[in-house]
């Protein structure tokens, strides 16, 4: 499907990402939607703003992804209500209800009413993202009793775990129904690391956001902090010089590295081998060190800011990172070999925690995950930016949507990534890092989209006056994919969730904000 | 096999030694007394708890148990519930809707009860701060003995904090 097929007045905007945004009325919304949804796009994200100050009311916006690029359409919720589209994409549920907790905005007939990021800091009746909302109150906590779903019938219990897990990872609540070992259902509750990092935005200047957007999930950093950057780059119309985007690439690719060599370590080790995680923590130390070394951070942050990046490449460090190079590849190669040909780690890689391409398609399972799904999308091959335009990125997809494909992907993920690497350090243009962006128009809106390791982070940026941000929605990809790990553990026992959630390894700060 | 062996091989012992213990991150006068100290007789079990972290921490605290840092050749382990563990390590500002958890994990934990505070979100709320969603600092909601600053703290850094908790006013690591 492509932009002309829509019957709607859409304008481009600028910037590095191909993205229309458009007003749309009630009928067109749900129409654009099941249109996407019916020519096999997905919904990226659903999001609010209050426009009452400009006597706009509030809004709901959406973002919709088909084959030539990203549509943003905005929509008045008058009288506080719009059409919900869980229908269309059942993704949209949880942030239909996270909308409502933030800005009390509501769909008619929501499949699920319940609250979802709103636990008991806020009472019901207040909206933090509503702009008379005052974010520094502090209120006193509700009580709060959540509904979960309840499974019952002959020798059906439920273990409860959370919010407080027993390894170092980030809090969240499992209900799991279970029969014996047997997982029948699991519900999570997530929210619990909710930091107001949306309303802290709206206090920003474009300059001063990019720390914060840097902060909304520390794996992702850079990713996050490039969208950023993107979306304010958008917003003012400017385009940082070649070589920062370059720069930008080698970073994002370097973070993919990071994390991907970290989770094949500990997915060996939820499997049992913990030589696995020794040697990839190694190698994933090696490669932390210099970024500390040549970038100023171990895990890259504040490396980028709207209109290029902070510190340079020489070539003597190029050269260093030419040679490490070269030393990653083939350990990454020999333990490639060592994982593949080990049978007992196999055997709990293959067959768990599977999610079948069909059910991706329907429920949106988006990155790393949804690729291991045989969900092709990659922007960084569908829709390059610069320097990715010139890289011919190879998408790393399987079928078979186990545990042991998204380990396959990860392990095609790294080889690439390290390709890419060599590719931007023989690339690399020359000229400046940084040009200064100029004051941002009031009223402009603006797009980031760049491909972490996880899956399309996503940014929508409004401004206010005085290069203020009035309203920035960063949006995870774990918001789709948390749904599906639910269903890929459906049928496995309970001491193999750790490695199935590991698989996936989603964000909860990213996603809570 | 043989490949796992080989491969054990040709990377070799890459273990580092541990920094000293460091007097200037102590935040209360210290409260342990010499003979609690000797108890933990060189085995500290260690529970963490993300508070309502970015995860930046975490990734640290997770690279504490790589061979260059290797925390578990120290003694110093990480135990999954609070009921064994000598030490909380909290990191992130804390949520107020990790406010109760962090109390009752806080609570469930046996004397000494040594906390440590992760990170500038851990020390003084960082970038978050104080909000209608955030309580701030760790020590806003239970008391604090160390605080490591950093943003992540390094690996080092971290190491440091975790043995000045278990080190006397002298500095003597046990
Ligand atoms: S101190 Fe930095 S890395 Fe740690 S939780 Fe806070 S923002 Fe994240």
């Amino acid at each position: 499907m492509r932009i002309e097929d829509f019957d709607l007045a859409l304008s481009p905007l600028p910037g590095a990402a191909p993205v229309w945004h458009g007003d749309v009325d009630a009928a067109a919304w749900r129409q654009v939607c099941q249109q996407v949804h019916d020519k096999g796009g997905r919904l990226v994200a659903l999001w609010g703003s209050d426009r009452r100050e400009l006597r706009r009311g509030f809004v709901v916006h959406a973002a919709l992804v088909i084959r030539s690029g990203l549509v943003w359409l905005t929509l008045s919720a008058d009288h506080e209500a719009y059409p919900g589209i869980d229908d269309i994409f059942p993704v949209a549920s949880r942030m239909q209800r996270a909308l409502g907790d933030l800005l009390g905005i509501y769909p008619h007939n929501p499949q699920d009413a319940r609250p979802w990021l709103r636990h008991s800091a806020w009472p019901a009746d207040q909206y933090p993202l509503r702009k008379d909302f005052d974010g520094s109150t502090v209120h006193p906590a509700t009580a709060q009793d959540y509904p979960f779903v309840t499974v019952e019938g002959d020798g059906v219990h439920e273990i409860a775990v959370g919010p407080v897990h027993a390894g170092t990872i980030e809090p969240g609540h499992f209900r799991f129904s279970v029969i014996g070992e047997k997982i029948l259902r699991l519900e999570p509750r997530l929210g619990y690391t909710h930091k107001g990092v949306e309303k802290l935005f709206e206090a920003m200047t474009l300059e001063s956001g990019a720390r914060l957007a840097g902060r909304i999930s520390g794996d992702s950093t850079v990713a996050y902090a490039w969208a950023y950057a993107m979306a304010a780059e958008s917003a003012v119309d400017r385009t940082p010089p070649e070589r920062a985007l370059w720069l930008r690439a080698l970073l994002l690719e370097r973070e993919r590295l990071a994390n991907h060599l970290g989770d094949l370590g500990a997915l060996g080790n939820d499997a049992g081998l913990a030589f696995g995680l020794a040697q990839f923590s190694c190698l994933k130390e090696d490669l932390l060190r210099s970024n500390a070394a040549l970038f100023g951070h171990r895990y890259l942050m504040d490396s980028i800011v709207p209109g290029g990046v902070i510190s340079d490449l020489d070539e003597s460090g190029g050269a260093r990172l030419m040679a490490e190079l070269d030393v990653l590849d083939q350990a990454v190669s020999r333990l490639h070999n060592i994982y593949d040909d080990h049978a007992g780690l196999q055997d709990r890689f293959i067959g768990a925690g599977r999610v079948a391409p069909e059910l991706a398609v329907g429920l949106g399972l988006c990155g790393l995950a949804g690729r291991a799904s045989a969900q092709a999308w990659d922007l960084r091959a569908q829709f390059p930016a610069v320097p990715y335009d010139r890289l011919d990125v190879q998408m790393a997809t399987h079928r078979n949507g186990d545990v042991a494909a998204r380990v396959t992907v990860r392990f095609d993920e790294v080889n690439e990534a390290i390709r890419l690497c060599r590719l931007i350090l023989k690339g690399l243009p020359s000229g400046a890092i940084f040009t200064a962006l100029p004051k941002a128009p009031d009223n402009a809106i603006g797009v980031g989209w760049v491909e972490g390791w996880r899956g399309e982070v996503f940014v929508a940026l409004e401004t206010g006056a005085d290069n203020r941000i009035r309203r920035l929605h960063p949006h995870d990809p774990s918001w789709q994919n948390w749904p599906l790990i639910e269903h890929a553990v459906m049928g496995n026992i309970v001491p193999d969730f750790p490695l199935i959630n590991k698989s996936f390894n989603l964000s909860y700060s990213g996603h809570d904000l | 096999m043989h490949k796992i062996i080989r491969q054990i091989l040709r990377s070799g012992i890459k273990t580092e030694t541990p920094p000293e213990s460091n007097d200037a991150l102590r935040c209360t006068a210290q409260r342990l007394q010499d003979e609690i100290l000797r108890r933990f007789g060189g085995a500290l079990a260690i529970r963490h708890v993300d508070a309502g972290s970015c995860n930046g921490c975490e990734l640290e605290i997770h690279a504490l148990s790589n061979p260059y840092y290797n925390l578990e050749g120290l003694g110093i382990h990480f135990v999954a519930s609070p009921r064994h563990a000598d030490m909380l390590l909290v990191t992130g500002p804390v949520s107020r809707h990790m406010e109760t958890a962090l109390q009752r994990t806080y609570a469930a934990m046996p004397e000494p009860k040594l906390v440590v505070a992760i990170g500038d979100c851990g020390c003084t709320g960082g970038v978050f701060g104080e909000s209608y969603a955030s309580c701030g600092r760790v020590s806003n909601v239970i008391p604090v003995d160390i605080a490591v600053p950093g943003c992540p703290p390094s690996p080092s850094a971290l190491m440091q904090g975790i043995l000045t908790g278990i080190s006397n006013a002298q500095g003597l690591a046990k």
